[in-house]
């Protein structure tokens, strides 16, 4: 029997080139000075869910919520070998907090009837590790963190989870979600032959920037009914992205965007640690009595 | 996250400046493909970007991942396994299996084979790229021209029971040739192939320094006429792997250590013919060697590449005397002179498998039927030319590249002293990787009889001269050009003195003298075109030609010296012959 498998994931700066312009003066990701990147443990999730299928058959949809250029990640996904790929996009879905995005998300994953959906454990910009869970919690599925094994066996899986330290195997009834670490596989890599024809993959938004480009000067109605055609064409060679947005989900608005992210940003404080910063403490008792004393003081425990 | 094509300035300029449209036109034969195949490209613009994302995709797979392994797979070895099977390294065998999931074990086979139709250019720049991590996978990743001889001259049956498992990774391959008395002289090959009443074909024999031996699908050259004793009587066989061919021994070796080289019996083990029989030295593993030199060309640009890497980094952070050893002239000079040299080879081996891709290319478009009959009589005279360029640069790819593989990785040695002879740093790994460059696929003494006819036949000036004639040179490139015009006619001279010594005995002594004026004057006119694309270049073609050329001066006059002492005073100049134990 196969799996539907559904790899939820995000187009992410890529924190590891970080330079002096990353950031803005006011604290806040200068996302422009930054190339955007697969957010690497999605990837890792996505190979989890490749390998499902691998074993079981099924198939493996990816979906990803973000503006138009996210459509660069699905076409990796694609290269990589997801069955289908999906846009979530919609203006009244900008400025969503990771509760926002975990409704709409779930909206998504809902019309997909998915047996298993994975994610990643964390995105390296915000590196909330909520997404996932707050997924999991909106669906009704049981939810397995730091995924590194997993086996199947009908309804049931079983799972290895990385709890730091050491691990733990747990057992769980399908539907269920699992948030996957680095640690869990290596990703496969682009099979070329896919990319070769994937790369052509359009989301219908892409299409309509393209029309409007080459045809400047047609009417608004002569690029609806081009990007139209364009768009049946790509279905037809197996090229389209999925897109949805607010209301192909049939999402509650008020629980979208702005409005539905009771997250409020009180303070951004950009911290440079300089040389100096720092105390030691002998490894004696009274060294560790003193350490605990100065966190306790400096309100990091107690 | 390392990729060892994208963070390679050079490679990168030669792909963008090469004609790489006019091979992906020839070999997508009009891009015709895409009217049968989902993926094939549809125009030149398509194909150039499909060839970009494959060679991303190598270079990611290499620099993330076997980059990490090399050091250990050269530890470890091959194991040979008490049931005559082989066991890659760990490393070896991650390796093959992310480059089979990349789809590129079918590098140039047709579509309809599983392949990517690519041409051999780009398979060799994958080659250079592959080899900087571990020179040992390029010999199991490097062995595709094996699949690329079934497909030139096999039946189509054949074709189709092995292209695809080839194209897939499923199975790899060797080339079976040489024998414990047949090494460079293949013509003397004593494994014995015979056919039995129902005309089922078998083999009898040993063969040696069989790269990748414990391989799915042998090549293997045996005498099908044993009443003709030269390479007339020698045919072409498949084996697929089986009990009856076993592998004795594993070669311990000086390098190269995670590329299995077996020693293979054959008990009369079933095979099935390739193509003709009697046409298994003479035209299949002539064509097939061809290919297999400039793959060890490309490998040696991958051990040059990592060696040059090496040193420049460590002479960056070295501190001697108060100051990173790469202020101190001489250590700049060696350094210089690696990347240059560097250069230099990848620029005649792209040179060189660019032309080879023409030739197959035209051949192709000739055969194919589809070429009007003029155009065919413009075709004919092209090929021709190719065909007669590549007999020289084919070699002349190996044998400089093989040779610069030493010198960068033996620089690199130099740059990084003590600690580069510790197992602690990869140098030591490259220097022992480099010298087997330099000896199979044919030595460099045999490469440079192969290079004479073409330089003392005036090959060697002509396609110098077709690169730089016709050109409006800029100022400051035209006086680069102007020296290796000069050199051309140094050349000229040497050659023509050689030519009145009597015998072939002196042009032999001096050939490799004149192969390497050849090497030096192909790099720079090949520097100077590459000098109208790129402001570094120009420095590069500067610098070249500037050291170069007084070289050239040596060179000529110690061709034109009459100097034969080696021929006549052999046994007072080598000394006498090593008392026996």
């Amino acid at each position: 029997m196969g799996y539907n498998c559904v790899v939820c994931v995000k187009q992410v700066p890529d924190t590891k080139r970080i330079t002096g312009q990353a950031m803005k003066e006011d604290g806040t990701v200068n996302r422009a000075a930054l190339p955007a990147v697969f957010n690497p443990e999605d990837l890792n999730a996505l190979e989890a869910a490749l390998r499902v299928r691998d074993e079981h058959g099924g198939t493996v949809t990816v979906i990803t919520m973000g503006l138009p250029a996210a459509c660069e990640v699905l076409r990796d996904a694609l290269f990589r070998g997801a069955d289908a790929v999906v846009l979530v996009t919609d203006r009244r879905a900008a400025a969503s907090d990771t509760l926002a995005t975990s409704y709409i998300l779930s909206c998504a994953a809902k019309k997909l009837h998915p047996d298993l959906i994975f994610c990643g454990r964390q995105a390296i910009d915000g590196d909330t590790a909520q997404v996932g869970p707050q997924l999991a919690e909106k669906l009704g599925f049981t939810l397995i963190t730091y995924l590194e094994d997993l086996k199947l066996d009908g309804r049931v899986a079983t799972a290895r989870r990385n709890v730091g330290n050491g691990y733990e195997v747990v057992r769980a009834r399908l539907p269920a979600l699992f948030t996957v670490v680095e640690s869990a596989n290596h990703p496969r890599p682009t099979a070329v032959k896919r990319a070769m024809k994937s790369k052509k993959a359009r989301a219908p938004v892409e299409v309509a920037k393209a029309v409007d480009t080459e045809l400047p000067s047609a009417t608004p109605e002569a690029k609806a009914v081009e990007t139209k055609k364009r768009c049946a064409e790509l279905a037809a060679r197996g090229l389209q992205i999925m897109q949805w947005n607010l209301d192909d989900l049939q999402a509650d608005l008020s629980w979208c965007g702005g409005a539905g992210s009771p997250t409020k940003v009180h303070r951004i404080q950009s911290i440079v640690l300089a040389g100096g910063d720092y105390k030691e403490f002998p490894p004696t008792e009274d060294g560790v009595t003193r350490l605990l004393g100065e966190l306790i003081e400096d309100h990091t425990i107690g | 996250m390392a990729n060892f094509y994208t963070d390679n300035e050079d490679i990168q300029f030669l792909f963008r400046h090469m004609d790489l449209a006019r091979l992906a036109t020839l070999n997508e034969e009009g891009f015709r493909f895409a009217r049968e195949f989902d993926f094939a490209p549809t125009d030149a613009a398509d194909a150039i970007d499909n060839y970009n994302r494959i060679l991303t995709t190598i270079g990611e797979i290499i620099g993330d991942r076997v980059a990490l392994t090399a050091a250990d797979s050269d530890v470890v070895g091959n194991t040979l396994n008490a049931d005559g099977s082989v066991t890659y390294t760990p490393g070896i065998q991650e390796a093959l299996k992310l480059l089979s999931q990349a789809d590129v074990m079918g590098f140039t086979l047709p579509y309809r084979y599983g392949g990517l139709n690519c041409s051999e250019l780009l398979y060799t720049m994958s080659n250079d790229i592959v080899s900087r991590a571990d020179a040992s996978l390029m010999n199991l990743y490097g062995l595709q021209g094996i699949a690329e001889t079934i497909n030139n001259f096999a039946s189509e049956e054949l074709k189709r029971e092995y292209l695809p498992r080839m194209a897939s990774g499923e199975f790899t391959g060797a080339m079976v040739l040489t024998e414990p008395d047949a090494g460079s002289d293949l013509q003397a090959v004593k494994t014995r192939a015979w056919q039995d009443a129902n005309g089922n074909w078998f083999i009898r024999g040993v063969k040696r320094f069989i790269t990748n031996g414990c391989g799915d699908v042998l090549l293997v050259l045996a005498r099908t006429e044993p009443e003709i004793a030269d390479g007339r009587g020698l045919s072409c066989l498949l084996v697929e792997r089986n009990p009856r061919v076993r592998v004795r021994r594993l070669e311990n070796k000086l390098g190269i250590h995670a590329s299995p080289t077996c020693e293979l019996v054959f008990d009369d083990c079933p095979a099935k013919l390739v193509g003709e029989r009697q046409r298994g030295l003479i035209t299949y593993v002539m064509s097939l060697m061809n290919g297999a030199r400039v793959g060890i060309a490309a490998q040696s640009l991958g051990i040059g590449e990592a060696s040059c890497r090496a040193a420049r980094d460590y002479a960056r952070s070295r501190k001697q005397f108060g100051s990173a050893i790469d202020s101190f002239p001489a250590v700049r000079d060696l350094i210089v002179d690696m990347n240059l040299d560097l250069q230099a080879a990848r620029a005649i081996t792209y040179y060189a498998t660019f032309h080879v891709d023409l030739e197959n290319g035209i051949n192709n478009r000739i055969d194919s039927g589809l070429a009007a009959e003029d155009e065919v009589k413009k075709l004919r005279p092209e090929v021709r030319k190719y065909k007669g360029w590549n007999k020289f640069l084919t070699p002349m790819a190996k044998y400089y590249s093989s040779e610069m593989s030493m010198r960068t990785s033996n620089g690199a040695m130099a740059v990084l002293g003590g600690s580069g002879y510790m197992k602690d740093y990869p140098v030591e790994r490259y220097l022992r990787d480099a010298r087997i460059t330099t000896i199979y696929e044919g030595t460099s003494q045999l490469q440079v009889v192969a290079m004479t006819a073409g330089v003392m036949g005036g090959a060697a000036v002509e396609i110098v001269n077709e690169i730089l004639a016709g050109r409006q040179w800029s100022a400051e490139i035209a006086p680069i050009v102007a020296r290796v015009r000069e050199g051309m006619t140094l050349l000229n001279e040497a050659v023509a003195f050689v030519k009145t010594q009597k015998g072939n005995a002196y042009r032999d002594l001096h050939a490799r003298k004149l192969c390497d004026v050849a090497c030096y004057l192909m790099a720079g006119a090949l520097f100077c075109d590459h000098a109208t694309a790129s402001t570094k270049k120009l420095a590069v073609a500067r610098r070249w030609m500037t050291e170069r050329l007084p070289q050239i001066r040596a060179l000529k006059e110690q061709a034109c010296s009459g100097e034969s002492s080696s021929l006549t005073d052999f046994e007072t100049l080598a000394g006498p012959l090593p008392a026996a134990d």
